[in-house]
């Protein structure tokens, strides 16, 4: 980025030369505004984003010390090791399920609120936001007392229905089930507005159209809604697969990775290798791969963007 | 909606009519049957929050029917809002959120308006750079960052790490990229007429920016400060890396290291201070929910 910004101003130097133009002088005069008015983005951008994101390249040819080059030492040391491997696949369930599911009950749910009165819609819509809402840390520490192995009221409930206690977070597969689900509840708000307001933009038409050749739900649904909100259906399940990838708050509060590492994702093993146990290269290896996914990602979510404004 | 579809639809088929709005009406019942079902997901926590905040610390241990308050107190809100410690943390979280609000504002939206307007070699490529900024998560620089910011103390004695105010330089690499972005989406909306129009009469460039964009862009706007002020009062992962004496914690970091002591829980603590903490989201979102709903949907709709 910053490369474009200098040779902006090269072309404004140039312009300085051919002074006499009054044309060019409002263009030079327009472009280094526009300049300066981008330069403190730049600034952000540049330090406090790619130029960190640089060095945890760097960081992560280091040893523990910061003292000496290891090259691809580190990532042959995660490999060795059981944890790092238990790392990847829980942090691959944990993202594509909890996403699978945020997107499943978001759809349907923005299908009920779509189906009443519009007069009783925004009620329903505030209600049903309020997990996006509230900060994820805050909310974590709620499902983490209701789940609390002595006084969990889920379990308290559950045993009316003659369900056992249940080691929410206790037990690897539960405490991998109790993340995704508190996941799924923070994000699935999020898919439930951006569908619903997809779903506002299918032109009435489309379903006339459908009934009167006698299309049934499913139909409808199959061959009008979703063609209709690809787009938006595509966009908003990558830039969720990114965040869920990264998450943090959650897991961390939750079960801090425990029982016996079960839970750890990418970002909380990296915290408690990289902070807590201060081995800083270690941790920027860890969370270098998150790379790939979140530029796999990226790439398509650029594409649509792009392609979106092109139709403008 | 599609209520007026089938009505429409209805007289070429003057038979099945009757059957199709009954089913119509089982549609609207179930849609209310399971909308109340996921209504109740969503509140469970935040009420159980509530409901727990108002008992003391002996009820809890008595482990009655937890989703009753028998003895309602408000001993755990008075023991938190007389805590300086608790104070400290709410003030800590109001000033970083703030001062972040207001860094935001000032780098975003000029240069939102010089990317949509003032078009220069490299801005799309600049605003193609700025989304794709938005969709790098804090997990992936948190480490480097830290170690930038030891190693800028050590170079020249400026200690940034634990102080609350170095928080103020990273949360803006969270609220700069997306508020720019959508500034550029409502920005674009503004018809070229309106701007051109203020430059004829000779307005300069800075009051074309706050005469007619500020103005008319003033949702947008608002969308964009809510978030901006929403992503710093909930951040967690950054405050955690990088402070940590007590007087420098921001709110959720506090509650999570002070209320939580070993494995000692104070639930009924824990549950006021978060609740305290979910507090001034929520009303700006009760207040302000439209504003919030379009900042939300900006970010992927407008392009």
């Amino acid at each position: 980025m910053a490369d474009v910004a200098f040779q902006q101003g090269a072309v404004s130097g140039a312009a300085r030369t051919a002074k006499r133009s009054s044309l060019r002088r409002a263009l030079k005069r327009k472009s280094s505004a526009a300049f300066l008015m981008t330069l403190p983005l730049i600034l952000l951008i540049g330090v406090l984003v790619i130029y960190p994101a640089l060095y945890s390249l760097h960081l992560a040819t280091l040893n523990k010390s910061m003292a000496k080059f290891v090259g691809f030492g580190n990532f042959e040391f995660l490999f060795k090791r059981e944890t790092f491997w238990l790392v990847v696949k829980q942090s691959c369930i944990f993202a594509i399920s909890a996403v699978i599911f945020k997107a499943l009950i978001g759809f349907i749910v923005a299908h009920f609120v779509h189906n009443v009165p519009a007069n009783k819609q925004r009620k329903w819509r505030g209600m049903l936001l309020v997990p996006w809402v509230i900060p994820p840390a805050m909310s974590t520490l709620a499902w983490l007392w209701l789940f609390d192995p002595s006084y969990s009221a889920f379990n308290y409930t559950l045993s009316f229905f003659g369900i056992g206690p249940i080691p929410w977070t206790g037990d690897a597969m539960w405490a991998r089930f109790s993340v995704i689900l508190v996941n799924v509840w923070y994000g699935a708000p999020f898919f439930m507005i951006m569908y619903l307001a997809a779903l506002k933009s299918v032109p009435e038409q489309l379903y006339e159209a459908a009934a009167i050749d006698g299309a049934n739900w499913w139909q409808r649904i199959w061959y009008v809604t979703l063609p209709m909100m690809r787009n938006i259906i595509a966009i908003t399940t990558l830039f969720s697969l990114i965040v869920t990838f990264a998450n943090f708050d959650i897991v961390r509060i939750l079960t801090a990775g425990g029982p016996l590492d079960h839970t750890h994702i990418f970002a909380t093993w990296a915290f408690r290798v990289g902070i807590e146990g201060s081995d800083i290269p270690l941790g920027a290896s860890v969370s270098l791969f998150m790379v790939p996914i979140l530029a796999v990602a990226a790439i398509f979510i650029l594409r649509d963007v792009s392609k979106r404004g092109n139709e403008a | 909606m599609s209520t007026v579809t089938i009505d429409k639809a209805g007289p070429t088929r003057q038979v099945k009519y009757g059957s199709m709005s009954r089913d119509r009406a089982w549609a609207l019942r179930w849609s209310y049957f399971f909308l109340t079902l996921f209504a109740i997901f969503s509140l469970v926590p935040p009420i159980y929050m509530l409901i727990t905040s108002l008992k003391s610390s002996a009820e809890i241990s008595a482990a009655t029917n937890p989703w009753w308050v028998f003895h309602p107190t408000l001993e755990n809100y008075t023991g938190l809002l007389t805590s300086n410690q608790f104070l400290r943390f709410f003030w800590n979280s109001a000033w970083v959120s703030i001062i972040v609000v207001t860094i935001t504002m000032l780098i975003s939206v000029p240069a939102a308006f010089a990317l949509s307007r003032m078009k220069f070699w490299g801005s799309a490529t600049l605003a193609t750079g700025v989304f794709l900024t938005y969709l790098i998560p804090d997990s992936l620089l948190f480490i480097p960052l830290f170690k930038m910011f030891a190693v800028i103390g050590d170079w020249t004695g400026i200690q940034l790490v634990n102080r609350w105010y170095v928080l103020l330089f990273i949360y803006p690499t969270l609220t700069v990229p997306f508020c720019t972005w959508i500034m550029i989406g409502y920005f674009a909306s503004i018809p070229k007429e309106l701007d051109e129009a203020a430059i004829i009469d000779g307005a300069s460039w800075f009051q074309t920016l706050t005469r007619i964009f500020i103005p008319v862009a003033l949702p947008g706007l608002i969308a964009a400060t809510i978030f901006a002020f929403t992503v710093s009062w909930a951040q967690f992962l950054y405050p955690l890396v990088f402070t940590t004496s007590t007087d420098q914690l921001v709110l959720p970091v506090g509650i999570i290291t002070t209320l939580i002591k070993g494995d000692v829980f104070n639930w009924g603590q824990i549950m006021t201070g978060a609740l305290l903490g979910a507090a001034p989201p929520l009303i700006i979102y009760a207040f302000l929910m439209d504003y919030y709903i379009a900042g939300l949907t900006a970010g992927a709709t407008k392009g």
